[in-house]
């Protein structure tokens, strides 16, 4: 069980309200692969993604990207049980898609920084450790029933 | 994952266009991270002002990046370059070398907000290597 301050919680709830999930989405899961390209492993069935220009152009990472932001839609509607709500993502993750949970992370850091762009001097230091938080629990989450 | 050619000219490119606003950079980015991760706070228990923007905080900020322009100049060969630097940080600072990835992350994040269109995915695959580079070349003498 997660303590959220008034602060997390109200920061956390505003910034995905206003976000833009067509746009952020796509951002986040192609910068992923490209800073780190060897999580374009789990997607060898995308086409093109030889370059940052195909994979920031591929249509099936766009589609992809809003899928992984609105899997966060769960973890926002029960912010006092992200562990529990996200049990069968995690077994579902481990078991059938095989991927490794540090990939977690590193899309999570990617997120962050897409957010940071978007919202420019609003994302202040307080924000970043709110948000950062948020991500925290929800990784650590989807990696809770690997074994 | 060595620094190729083209990670070398994207990471000067890219300093040449931010190197004016270096100063902000630099005292936002330890403001942020003095925050998002407060255990950083540990290491300026001699300062009387942490909090964001401080004058000791913007000072640092200050130092740090003139370290990373020194970083961008000797880029072909951080680790020789850079060793009057790694002692300090070895033998005299002795920082936990888990702290330049922390620090590195809020670099990054600062870019992107100052810099949003700038920042592309090929920008920021190449700074984050540059600075994961950087962060070796500092650890060179820790042991």
């Amino acid at each position: 069980m997660v303590d959220w301050t008034d602060f997390e919680r109200s920061t956390i709830l505003d910034i995905f309200s206003k976000m833009d999930y067509d746009t952020v989405g796509p951002k986040s899961l192609a910068r992923c692969l490209v800073v780190y390209p060897w999580t374009q492993r789990y997607f060898g069935n995308f086409g093109n993604l030889y370059n940052a220009a195909a994979i920031m152009g591929n249509p099936m990472v766009a589609a992809h990207g809003k899928v992984v932001l609105h899997g966060l839609d769960r973890a926002l509607k029960n912010m006092d049980d992200i562990r529990g709500t996200y049990a069968e993502l995690s077994v579902l993750h481990s078991e059938k898609l095989h991927v490794d949970p540090d990939n977690f992370r590193l899309l999570a850091d990617c997120l962050t920084i897409v957010v940071a762009a978007q919202m420019g001097a609003a994302f202040t230091a307080d924000v970043q450790a709110a948000f950062q938080k948020f991500l925290a629990v929800v990784v650590s989450s989807l990696g809770r029933q690997y074994h | 994952m060595s620094l190729t050619a083209k990670d070398k000219s994207t990471v000067k490119a890219f300093w040449a266009k931010i190197a004016s606003k270096a100063d902000d950079i630099g005292g936002d980015s330890l403001s942020r991270l003095l925050v998002v991760y407060p255990q950083t706070k540990t290491y300026f228990s001699h300062w009387n002002d942490i909090t964001p923007g401080s004058a000791p905080v913007m000072k640092h900020g200050r130092t740090i990046m003139g370290g990373i322009a020194t970083a961008v100049g000797v880029i072909d060969d951080l680790i020789g370059g850079l060793l009057t630097l790694s002692e300090l940080h070895a033998f005299q600072l002795r920082i936990d070398p888990a702290n330049f990835k922390l620090l590195a992350h809020c670099l990054l994040v600062e870019l992107a907000i100052m810099f949003p269109a700038e920042f592309t995915p090929v920008v920021h695959v190449s700074m984050d290597k540059f600075f994961a580079a950087l962060g070796l070349a500092l650890a060179e003498k820790y042991r």
